[in-house]
């Protein structure tokens, strides 16, 4: 049999798909660790259904001699374990995949390479062993060595009886000798890229850097409910909750985590709670009671495709409006959306410090896709940051709502000087005394939105790649970032450039000229209804050339966005 | 008493004249005072309604939040500043009806609070309707055949959560209540304290005089180490048991099993992220 040969790549993309239940996360721990010994640059992401056991879910690894941090749609090396999930990723089979498998099991058209995992699994003590013997298939069809593919394994299986790691131990090295011979007969003519001269150092989910920025902003009060996919970020932090002396609690409901953040932060704390839509949804009185009182509040809002309960597993980019617009009346709010990593990190991190200074509900907007993907990335710098608290020692005239020049009242905190620190969800006077004299609700009003100003004052302003001078502006904010960058990478014209927008609300004023000047405007975003764009376009002069939108639960692929903006500007696809 | 640092002697009180709510509010002043507590050490917290509005009336820190809420910020100011007396206070509807999930959850967690709630078996901020306390047949301008559903009975159900101080009043017996308030700040560990009060304006049922004929004091022949002989109490329904049903002292709060207060009593506020420790974390976890 002989398959088609790939052209020479700068990546290899490997998928592996599954049961839940069947050891697929687990082999992908094990890769991306044994690939970064040997010193590629690593990029993994899972999609997977919602569900405990069964159903079809998969993984890829790319391998890179570049950085690599994007999904693809394309697979060079296919590893089913089973016939399912092997048609869970019919659509993305293309003529270049080579398909690893049980020639037995698989009743397809597609040429499989016959592994006899199923046989392996079985004398090597059962099912559960295909996972690991398959991460050694892969390891021998790539001759690599062996050595650092265990040191992967007794990593990933350190808590295990020394007798159990030792099945595991041999069962990769039979999967090994499998792949070896595979390489060896032709079957797999796969080149993996050469490797770089170096990469970075840390490998980490978005819902981990998350976590680890939170941290790094002083967070040491964490209320939540679990709900996919913001508990990423909930298990992390309390992982490391009693080391960094973290006050967490896992509340009784969304409404509950909500309050108690606020109560965190009335006391001194920097709280933080971590949701979803529909936990967000929940939140919105107390985002408005947040604006009212005037206390700090951060919520990360890990954004899957709803209504309702909509795909609690996937991914989107559908809850900007509701982070917008969620809690009755007005006042003001935070929105910052980390496109990468790093910025899961810095933002995370920044979330705290802002939300102190402006005394405002302060959202961190991320997705499935962010929380799940993991690359590496260089080592944070963590010694230059100093999270600033912004509370004072009050005196015995203390009045926690005076009317300042800017807006912002001085905010003191029970249990710190001689004043008292009352707080009211009422209208209020300056003392917190309830109130509904107009000339006080009207000084109130205006004094809270007075933050708007000195919020959007110190905007970020979003990040430009490309040229300015670019034909074609492309907008985009959150995890979208990457996909977008790569395809612009791939179309190599200097018609393009991507803005890409990290604080979404208030809008970074500074970016105004160059979006309204820009000649053909091109917004991509993972909903249907593009909510950015019309966020920009209410507020700014503008209008749309082309609107790139996807919300069918899936990221965007490269080579989908390749193909998307190849068609608006008007080139051929190339081969 | 004048001199009550507690007294906050500029206050516009909303209540009606004669509201049980003024004895309720003379009593958690007077015993914050004879506690010998500083008003800059007390937090009150509490929803919204008229019971809700006691914290606005007292010199003392106050979190005024949204109705039915007053638990979940309480137990979080409790767990980042334990050395404050915190105190949750609002009324049946707030912290049975709106707030019943977080009243269950705070009470399985065990704070060192202090949860007063104002029993009045109606709505009263919201003129008049049923409360989760309103006795069945009792009519309303919404239940205008009268409430159907059961009462809901809060010492049974503190009880059956295993509370660990489960207490109850009546805000026309100052002198007695105030006792029961007093034991409640000083009991280490969640307490309630739920006091029978007439609205005059609301409730032409359960006034002054059917508390006083419905009532009856705990006396020492009840065990209030016994959890069971409690339950036994709290279920009696031809006269109402006033008094401490149940207190367990000694468990451990919910401060306490946070697990970060151990070696610092250091509220959150004095606290810095270690940055050499975050530091040695994510190379130990992210690196290679």
């Amino acid at each position: 049999m002989t398959f088609e040969t790939h052209p020479a790549r700068d990546d290899v993309s490997i998928v592996l798909a599954g049961e839940a239940g069947s050891g697929i996360q687990t082999i992908e721990s094990v890769l991306t660790r044994a690939f970064r010994l040997e010193g590629f640059h690593v990029f993994a992401s899972k999609e997977y259904m919602s569900r405990v056991r069964g159903g079809s879910n998969s993984t890829v690894i790319r391998i890179g001699c570049r950085e690599v941090r994007a999904w693809t749609d394309r697979i060079d090396l296919c590893i089913p374990l089973g016939a399912q999930a092997l048609a869970h990723l019919e659509s993305r089979i293309g003529p270049g995949t080579l398909v690893l498998g049980d020639k037995t099991a698989m009743n397809v058209d597609h040429p499989i390479i016959d592994t006899c995992l199923t046989a392996m699994a079985r004398e090597a003590g059962g099912p559960i062993f295909a996972n690991t013997i398959a991460a050694g298939i892969i390891w021998g069809a790539f001759e690599l060595t062996l050595e650092l593919l265990n040191r992967a394994i007794k990593h990933q299986f350190s808590g295990k009886a020394p007798e159990v790691l030792q099945t595991i131990l041999t069962s990769a090295q039979k999967g090994y000798g499998k792949g070896l011979e595979l390489r060896h007969s032709g079957a797999i003519p796969i080149v993996l890229p050469g490797k770089p001269e170096s990469v970075h150092s840390l490998f980490m989910t978005g819902a981990e850097a998350v976590g680890i920025g939170s941290l790094s902003g002083g967070c040491n009060f964490v209320s939540s409910y679990p709900m996919s996919p913001s508990t990423g970020v909930l298990t992390f932090l309390a992982g490391h909750a009693h080391d960094f002396g973290v006050a967490l609690e896992q509340a009784e409901d969304e409404i509950s985590a909500a309050n108690m953040v606020l109560g965190a932060w009335y006391a001194g704390a920097r709280g933080l709670a971590t949701t979803s839509g529909g936990g967000f949804s929940l939140m919105a009185e107390t985002l408005s009671l947040g604006g009212m009182i005037e206390t700090p509040m951060v919520i990360h809002l890990a954004q899957r495709p709803g209504p309702a309960t909509g795909l609690p597993t996937r991914t989107e980019q559908g809850d900007l409006d509701l982070a917008l617009y969620a809690g009755h009346g007005e006042f003001p709010r935070l929105i910052l959306a980390p496109g990468n990593i790093e910025q899961a990190f810095s933002l995370a991190r920044m979330a705290f410090d802002r939300a102190d200074a402006w005394q405002v509900p302060t959202i961190i907007l991320t997705d499935q896709y962010l929380m799940d993907s993991c690359y590496d990335v260089k080592e944070f710098e963590l010694s230059d940051h100093h999270p600033k608290p912004a509370i004072i020692e009050t005196t015995t005239d203390y009045r926690r709502y005076a009317v300042t020049e800017d807006g912002i009242s001085p905010r003191g905190i029970p249990g710190w000087g001689t004043g008292l620190v009352g707080v009211d969800s009422d209208e209020h006077d300056e003392q917190a005394h309830i109130t509904e004299s107009p000339h006080v609700r009207r000084r109130m009003v205006e004094k809270r939105m007075k933050k708007f100003a000195a919020i959007a004052r110190e905007a970020l302003p979003p990040d430009l790649y490309g040229p300015a001078t670019a034909s074609h502006l492309i907008i985009c904010w959150g995890s979208t970032l990457e996909a977008a960058r790569e395809a612009v990478k791939r179309i190599d014209s200097p018609d393009v450039a991507i803005l890409h927008f990290t604080q979404l609300f208030p809008l970074p004023v500074a970016a105004r000229e160059l979006v309204e000047c820009a000649p053909q405007l091109i917004l991509i975003e993972g909903n249907a209804t593009g909510q950015f764009g019309r966020l920009l376009r209410s507020e700014w002069d503008i209008e749309w050339a082309h609107r790139i939108l996807k919300y069918d639960g899936f990221p965007f692929a490269v080579e989908e966005l390749q193909t998307s903006l190849e068609f608006v500007l008007e080139r051929e696809v190339q081969p | 008493m004048n001199n009550n640092p507690f007294n906050a002697h500029d206050a516009d009180i909303a209540w009606c004249p004669g509201c049980g709510n003024f004895g309720i509010l003379n009593m958690i002043q007077s015993a914050l005072a004879e506690l010998e507590l500083e008003p800059t050490s007390v937090v009150l917290v509490s929803g919204i309604g008229q019971a809700a509005k006691t914290p606005q009336y007292i010199h003392a820190h106050f979190f005024n939040g949204l109705h039915g809420r007053a638990l979940p910020p309480a137990t979080a100011i409790k767990a980042s500043n334990p050395a404050l007396t915190v105190i949750a206070e609002s009324g049946d509807g707030d912290m049975y009806g709106e707030g019943g999930n977080h009243f269950i959850h705070t009470i399985r967690r065990n704070p060192d609070i202090t949860n007063i709630v104002h029993d009045n078996m109606v709505y009263g901020l919201t003129k008049g309707q049923a409360s989760p306390t309103s006795g069945k047949g009792f009519v309303t301008p919404v239940q205008c055949h009268g409430v159907t559903s059961e009462p809901l009975n809060p010492i049974a159900l503190a009880l059956s959560l295993n509370a660990s101080f489960v207490a109850r009043g009546f805000s026309a017996d100052q002198a007695q209540t105030k006792e029961i308030v007093k034991k409640a700040i000083r009991h280490r560990g969640y307490a309630l304290v739920d006091i029978f009060q007439p609205c005059i304006t609301f409730n032409r049922v359960n006034t002054f005089s059917w508390f006083k004929e419905h009532t009856y004091y705990l006396d020492e022949t009840h065990d209030k180490t016994s959890r069971e002989a409690a339950f036994k109490r709290a279920l009696e329904t031809q006269k109402l048991p006033l008094g401490i049903f149940y207190q367990e002292e000694g468990r451990p709060t919910f401060e306490d099993n946070l697990g970060i207060y151990q070696n610092s009593p250091d509220p959150l506020f004095k606290r810095s992220i270690d940055v050499s420790r975050l530091n040695a974390t994510i190379s130990s976890t992210f690196g290679c």
